[in-house]
């Protein structure tokens, strides 16, 4: 139902975003609402069988899904079309595919399978370095297209892992690096030291009147370890990376104001969404939209669409959506007895609530700019046969889970 | 349980991170409206064609002709001959590579102006060519044109608006035109009209790609009117050329109406060299001209002393104060002594026994020296009083004060009072015979022609006016503007006397050369002194000749002040042209050739150049 209701919202805010007088409809193939539409007919085609296909097989097929995958990924290499400089995509016949959305449901249902199968053990170093490289792996290749932003998608099978009992201290480290990348570059490296040996000073501190045996070295190591992952922070991101990567975090953390270059998209889209007011100026109707202010807004910039033409109330119902959708998929995956498939469920809430966060943030201009798209609604032919995919075998299961 | 909920509440907080940034954004912040709309609406404006202007008889004054700008989109510019374009525009091939250079900075996808104002003439060769200039194109537009090259101070022009008045008035965007001096200024909501506007979808290369919201904010434009002067156009063109290589101005107005009938400065220039591509520096020329000052009208905005014709004034005022009747006379000894050793020279001869009527029709200064005293001294030692009294009457004639008139110039002129007096001499320090100057016209008073000419109107009509005023109707609008009556503190019967010594000037006087066969005219020729510092020198210069005058005697058309200055005597020139106007006026035609040729061929230029010459000069030759 959720589904189905954003599916359609993304088809209009697709057909507006690319609205142009020499449409002649929903079906032009050449056009990319047509292609859309195609693409969604295609999905729902595949959920149908999807839903059809006994659970097991799923299970018994996820590492040959999983290698299927890593080969269509590796196949880019030599057989794979370039465009913009990324060389993500397959051509067949007019359409394009891009394996790396592909590669999320294959690495879902390997880690699910991985997990289940084996009696693992997430407190083994053994168990964490295989899940590390199975997620590697389409990662690096993905990287390599070069594409970093879908790779950087996943970084959420940390929510399934940690669900299935992942150590804290990876919860730490994960939330204490993002906490310290953005201070660091927030602020001059001298305050942050500052700070950090203030805080863990204060945490000792706090610490030792409940426990007095505690003892001081491991608050001074981490301090140490702190310091260091601040200093190389800042050399990576003044060495490391380039330019382009280094202006679109310092805009989110507001170093940099330049509205006409780097920031133009970020500015653009702020303002679409902004002008929607409470209402917004209706279908068809965005200014922003029109004039094609805002770039790449039927991809990933969809949701500006959405803010400008349908306003708060749109922008508001989109949000909700992710959530119940989500909420939804937690609660079933809860509710699943068979590891596999709990697991599985929780990758793709996962994979879908760190789209929804990354996109609805960039078009907020709250999130460095990533540009991937916003599941069911962004136009690309790939993610929605893909999100499709993902979301149906969660379904499957959902509805066999007596089995 | 934290494993359980870790994914469920980072989602909610996500969402209301979010939703709280939606609030902020499209709720509470409306700049970003402002700025969208900034962005993607553009707003063209529709300009109506300017207003026609007509004289009294409904012959063009003012009307307006095509002029061409060349265009250029950057983008669509092919190769071509610079040289040759440069040729065919006659513009200097560095100016043009220039312009299209601006052009392609401002933008490469939006027309510029490579060349403004191309005229009618130019353009007739421009426009068979530009066809083979690719992306260059014509716009027409229109500037003003003057059929017959008068009235230029009167009317005014139209220029582009400059930072303060767009400050001051945001209807104007920059390079808009707007109206300036005269009629033009005056009746500028008149004569523009209303801008329509259009508002347009633009896309990021800021093209357009359609009305916005299907036109619903669009404003429709509103046509400009015309105007219908009060101003004859057929007597304005006489009168400028009887005012050739001569300074000063007439004001004619049609005394049972207050309509102006011409307003003439001299020097004047030719309104047409104020269009086009040359403005600017047409103008900057005028306005350094500080010695003719072309800009400068006269018949509104200078101030002399109003000389004899003023005695008619005070002959009115005493006998409304009934310190004399029409019967009083005094007897000229060729001048008045007003103090000891202070004498007023006149023009009578030993002797001379004058009325009223012969002490008009004489101008015997002595005369109305001795009635302006009488004036003064009725109220005994209290000269004040008496000096407020008579500073009374001349207020009601409109003197001291502006009119009210419908152009945007003018001098308020000076009427001295008891006040004014008592400060320079202290309280009791003057009499009379202090400032006795003023029986004749001189003295502190200050006058402009139009107030000349509205108090001869005044006496014309035996004691009333109407408000002076040029604007006679607008086209399409119906609501007639109605001037009121001002009546003198003059009781008519006084009129007659002095009306009649007027007809006397004319008929036997100092003014006979403005006699005209068939028409009774009456007049008052002037005199006055007037001085200019040389090298900190007050330095007496020619005198100024003016004449005042209506016609016909019985039931006025016209009445009409004349100032030539540096003229010397009344009836040497002012006299003759008032006499021409009146002719030409009511008669249509000038029979007198020999006098009409004798003003045209007047010239006073060598008389202003003396005060510059640097040596000695002799004045009132």
């Amino acid at each position: 139902m959720v589904y189905s209701l954003l599916v359609t919202f993304g088809i209009v805010n697709v057909y507006s975003a690319t609205f142009k007088e020499t449409l002649h409809g929903l079906f032009d193939i050449s056009q990319p609402v047509g292609k859309q539409v195609f693409f969604l007919f295609f999905s729902l085609f595949t959920g149908i069988i999807i839903l059809i296909i006994n659970g097991k097989f799923f299970e018994q097929f996820a590492p040959l899904g999983y290698i299927f995958g890593i080969l269509l990924l590796v196949g880019l290499f030599p057989f794979g079309k370039t465009v913009s400089g990324a060389t993500s995509w397959y051509n067949i016949g007019g359409l394009s595919l891009q394996p790396s959305e592909l590669a999320k449901v294959t690495t879902a249902l390997m880690i699910a399978s991985f997990l289940s199968k084996f009696q693992t053990n997430l407190k083994s170093s053994t168990t964490l370095l295989k899940i590390g490289g199975y997620l590697f792996l389409p990662f690096l290749l993905i990287v390599l297209q070069p594409d970093p932003g879908s790779a950087l998608v996943f970084g959420a099978f940390f929510f399934p892992l940690f669900r299935e009992g992942l150590n804290y201290a990876f919860l730490a480290i994960f939330i204490s690096v993002l906490v310290l990348f953005f201070i660091t570059l927030s602020l001059p490296i001298g305050a942050v030291v500052a700070i950090i040996s203030l805080l863990i000073f204060i945490l000792f501190f706090v610490l030792k009147n409940f426990n007095p045996k505690i003892k001081i070295w491991p608050f001074l190591i981490s301090l140490m370890v702190s310091i260091g992952f601040s200093f190389s922070v800042d050399y990576i991101f003044n060495n490391v990376f380039e330019q382009r990567h280094r202006d679109r975090v310092n805009i989110v953390i507001g170093k940099e104001v330049d509205i006409q270059g780097v920031g133009y998209n970020i500015n653009q889209s702020k303002i679409a969404i902004g002008s929607g007011g409470f209402s917004g100026k209706g279908f068809l109707k965005g200014t922003q939209t029109k004039g094609d202010f805002v770039p790449e807004q039927h991809t990933d910039y969809i949701f500006s669409t959405i803010g400008e033409e349908w306003g708060f109330l749109g922008s508001f119902t989109v949000i909700f959506l992710f959530c119940l959708l989500l909420f939804r998929i937690i609660i079933q995956a809860e509710k699943q007895t068979n590891k596999f498939r709990r697991v599985y469920s929780y990758g793709v809430a996962g994979i879908i609530f760190t789209h929804f966060f990354i996109n609805v943030g960039m078009s907020l201009g709250m999130v460095p700019t990533i540009g991937i798209p916003l599941p069911f609604v962004s136009y690309g032919g790939s993610s929605i046969l893909a999100f499709s995919i993902l979301l149906f075998i969660h379904l499957n299961f959902d509805a066999n889970r007596l089995q | 349980m934290i494993r359980r909920f870790f994914l469920p509440f980072v989602t909610l907080l996500t969402a209301v991170v979010f939703i709280g940034k939606l609030v902020s954004l499209q709720l509470v912040n409306s700049s970003y409206k402002l700025l969208s709309d900034g962005n993607a609406v553009i707003e063209n404006f529709i300009f109506p064609e300017r207003g026609y202007i007509y004289d009294r008889n409904n012959k063009l004054l003012v009307s307006n002709q095509p002029v061409y700008d060349l265009m250029a989109i950057p983008e669509n510019i092919a190769p071509f001959d610079t040289l040759e374009l440069s040729l065919l525009l006659g513009v200097s091939l560095s100016e043009l590579k220039n312009q299209i250079e601006n052009a392609k900075t401002f933008s490469v996808k939006l027309p510029s102006i490579i060349l403004g104002k191309i005229s009618k003439e130019r353009n007739a060769v421009v426009q068979e060519k530009i066809w083979k200039y690719q992306g260059f194109y014509l716009l027409k537009n229109s500037v003003r044109s003057y059929p017959i090259p008068i009235a230029s101070n009167l009317l005014g022009y139209v220029s582009e608006v400059n930072k303060n008045e767009m400050k001051n008035d945001n209807y104007y965007q920059l390079g808009e035109l707007i109206g300036r001096q005269g009629i033009e200024k005056y009746y500028e909501n008149y004569l523009r009209g209303t801008k329509g506007k259009k508002f347009y979808q633009k896309d990021r290369f800021n093209r357009i790609i359609g009305s916005y919201e299907k036109g619903k904010y669009d404003v429709p434009m509103k046509g400009a009117q015309n105007l219908i002067l009060t101003i004859d156009r057929a007597l304005q063109h006489y009168g400028e050329d009887l005012f050739q290589n001569k300074r000063g101005g007439i004001v004619a107005i049609e005394p049972q109406t207050g309509e102006v009938l011409s307003l003439v400065t001299a020097p004047s220039y030719d309104p047409n060299i104020l269009v086009g591509r040359k403005r600017s520096e047409n103008y900057r020329k005028l306005a350094l001209d500080t010695l003719a000052k072309p800009l400068f009208d006269r018949g509104l905005q200078a101030q002399y002393a109003p000389g004899s014709p003023f005695k008619t004034l005070n002959a009115l005022i005493a006998l409304q104060e009934g310190v004399i009747d029409s019967k009083t006379s005094y007897i000229c000894n060729g001048g008045h002594y007003y103090a000891r050793g202070r004498f007023m020279e006149c023009h009578c001869q030993v002797g001379t026994h004058n009325d009223l009527l012969s002490g008009i029709y004489r101008s015997c200064n002595t005369y109305f020296a001795n009635i302006y005293r009488k004036t003064i001294d009725q109220t005994g030692e209290n000269t004040a009083e008496g000096m407020n009294i008579w500073n009374k009457h001349l207020k009601s004639f409109g003197l001291g004060n502006f009119l009210g008139y419908d152009l945007p110039v003018g001098k308020k002129g000076f009427i001295p009072d008891a006040e004014y007096y008592n400060y320079w001499y202290n309280k009791g320090g003057w009499k009379s015979a202090t400032v006795v100057s003023n029986a004749i016209g001189q003295g502190e008073l200050l006058t402009t022609p139009i107030q000349m000419a509205n108090f001869t109107a005044a006496i014309a009509n035996r004691g009333y006016y109407f408000q002076p005023h040029f604007l006679k109707s607008v086209s399409n609008d119906s609501l007639q503007k109605v001037y009121e009556k001002k009546t003198t503190s003059i009781d008519s019967l006084h009129f007659e006397t002095v009306i009649e010594g007027m007809h006397q000037v004319v008929e036997k006087g100092t003014a006979r050369v403005a006699k005209i066969n068939g028409i009774e005219v009456c007049g008052k020729t002037g005199t006055v002194q007037n001085f200019m510092k040389i090298n900190g020198v007050q330095t007496p210069l020619t005198d100024h000749s003016i004449f005042i005058a209506f016609a016909p005697k019985d039931d006025p058309k016209i009445a009409i002040a004349v100032y030539v200055e540096n003229g010397y005597w009344g009836a040497r020139w002012a006299a003759p042209i008032a006499s021409l106007m009146i002719e030409k006026y009511l008669n249509g035609t000038v029979e007198r050739k020999w006098l009409e040729d004798r003003m045209l061929n007047g010239s006073l230029l060598e008389e202003y150049e003396k005060p510059y010459s640097g040596k000695p000069f002799v004045v009132n030759e």
